[in-house]
């Protein structure tokens, strides 16, 4: 089986666009958690999310670098996010096919939770207003999630393996990880792989507040909205954006002579066959997840030195999360960092499982845990090192990266730093 | 007139592919000429029925194929 490397990365998050600036931001403990203004939400439980920064200039997305206003019609905001965070990843890996041939060896898996949330909205209105006439022909194929997938093969010409996986909050994770196996398998050499999201808009924060995801107490105060494992905490905070890896059969990266950011160790997926929304008490999921990505990096529980949680501020879900933790790392859960990047970015649902992968491989490069904001009062039980409020130096040679979605599906990624 | 049913086309045309005005000739084709695809032209007859407040039969709009073709058929069928 080939071993498959991270050769690229690219980001659009609430922190920012681009990998550096997000991490030099999320480093510095910053927030990019702030109250909605774009949108009417004064009728809404919870008036805040994590916003892409929009306009010109470093560090903030303009729509316009990375797709022809023309074309931007013909997408909802998740596709122009997915193809902006793919530029940067494609540039940064140097990757350039030179023919057909390595055109069809390189392939695509993007996923997303919910797609054109925003577009389908507007839409449905417009067909109760205006007649099913004035439906645009744009309106499917800027909705569909896997035309993240289709537009980044048509704008570069990839015609390996296309695809797109839909399990809520793990979907970019489980794209990496599914990615990670078509290399391993051999249909193809280079996968682009990772997560988008935008449904932050009315309908996507009233169908999340409705099922009592949401936080609602932090409305004045939005960056102290998401703290994972705090006492006070009262639900996730949603946000948007897109990351994307490029990932690569290892030799293939070698003969080119790529950077090579980290290995792709180890895969888990499990099923809680449990809830709709709510994590099973036990933790089984979890746990399962976490224990066969270890089985399938062939290491020790005792070799991770940092887990980027789930964690995502919602009163359930962060201590089921952490007593699998303990579960399966026993008393090593007590000598690794553990900590929860959604306290800075919130939870960007199918990005959030890319995102996270890139904030993990950056911890291990340079050796900094980045924090979990606003865990001032540690909740009963979350005793190991949840790095609070500051992020710390620590080598890193092994990480965990867990996501968990709606549905009860669970996904584990393990990276280590050298191949 | 200065803003005749010629002139009102060609904006809308410029508007919605994005192309240059001088490409806006009478006989421009969309597709062939001017870069639209299918969904294109589906989207600019809706654009036109729009802004001229008519209702255009998807048999009719399969024959609008120009620049030409769409303000003849504007010309025809609205009430100025």
């Amino acid at each position: 089986m080939k071993r498959v490397v991270v050769t690229g990365m690219g980001m659009v998050t609430p922190l920012g666009c681009g990998v550096a600036i997000n991490w030099q931001r999320l480093i510095s403990n910053m927030s990019g958690i702030s109250a909605i203004s774009h949108f009417d939400v004064s009728d809404l439980p919870s008036q805040i999310a994590g916003i892409v920064p929009r306009g010109h200039g470093d560090g903030v997305f303009d729509p316009d670098e990375f797709v022809p206003p023309r074309e931007q019609r013909r997408m909802d905001d998740f596709l122009l996010y997915a193809l902006a965070a793919t530029t940067e990843a494609v540039e940064d890996s140097g990757w350039k096919p030179k023919g057909e041939e390595d055109r069809a060896r390189t392939g695509v898996i993007i996923g997303s939770g919910i797609g054109g949330l925003p577009g389908i909205a507007a839409t449905a209105v417009t067909l109760e207003r205006s007649g099913p006439r004035r439906v645009s022909p744009f309106f499917i194929p800027a909705a569909l999630i896997n035309l993240a997938a289709g537009h980044v093969s048509i704008k570069y010409g990839f015609t390996g393996p296309n695809h797109a996986t839909v399990t809520a909050c793990a979907s970019g994770a489980h794209a990496i990880g599914d990615a990670s196996r078509l290399i391993m398998f051999g249909d193809a050499d280079v996968m682009i792989a990772g997560g988008t999201e935008a449904a932050v808009c009315r309908l996507g924060l009233a169908g999340f507040s409705a099922a009592r995801a949401l936080s609602t107490g932090f409305n004045d105060r939005p960056q102290a909205a998401s703290r994972p494992w705090d006492r006070k905490r009262d639900g996730f905070v949603m946000s948007e954006g897109a990351a994307m890896l490029v990932l690569e059969d290892l030799e293939h990266a070698r003969r080119r002579d790529a950077r090579i950011y980290a290995e792709i160790l180890g895969y888990g997926l499990s099923g809680d066959a449990h809830h709709i929304t709510a994590p099973s008490e036990n933790g089984h999921g979890a746990y399962r997840a976490m224990a066969n990505a270890l089985r399938n990096a062939r290491i020790e529980p005792t070799a991770i030195d940092y887990i980027n949680a789930h964690g995502t501020s919602t009163p359930l879900g962060d201590e089921i999360e952490l007593s699998a933790v303990k579960r399966l790392f026993g008393k090593h859960a007590y000598k690794m960092c553990i900590s929860s990047t959604k306290s800075a970015v919130g939870h960007l649902l199918g990005a959030a499982g890319a995102t996270e992968a890139i904030y993990t491989i950056l911890a291990m490069r340079d050796g900094i845990v980045p924090p979990t904001l606003n865990l001032e009062n540690p909740a009963e039980g979350c005793d190991v090192d949840l790095v609070p409020c500051t992020a710390k130096a620590r080598t890193i040679l092994t990480a965990l990266s867990n996501s968990f979605g709606f549905g009860g599906t669970n996904a584990s990624l393990v990276f280590s730093a050298r191949p | 007139m200065s803003d005749s049913i010629a002139e009102r086309v060609r904006r809308i045309i410029v508007e919605h592919l994005g192309v240059e005005e001088f490409k806006v000739t009478e006989n421009a084709s969309f597709i062939d000429d001017l870069g639209a695809d299918s969904l294109d032209t589906v989207e600019l007859v809706m654009a036109f029925e729009e802004e001229f407040g008519c209702e255009i039969p998807d048999d009719a709009a399969e024959k609008i194929l120009t620049v030409k073709d769409a303000t003849a058929f504007i010309k025809a069928n609205v009430k100025q």
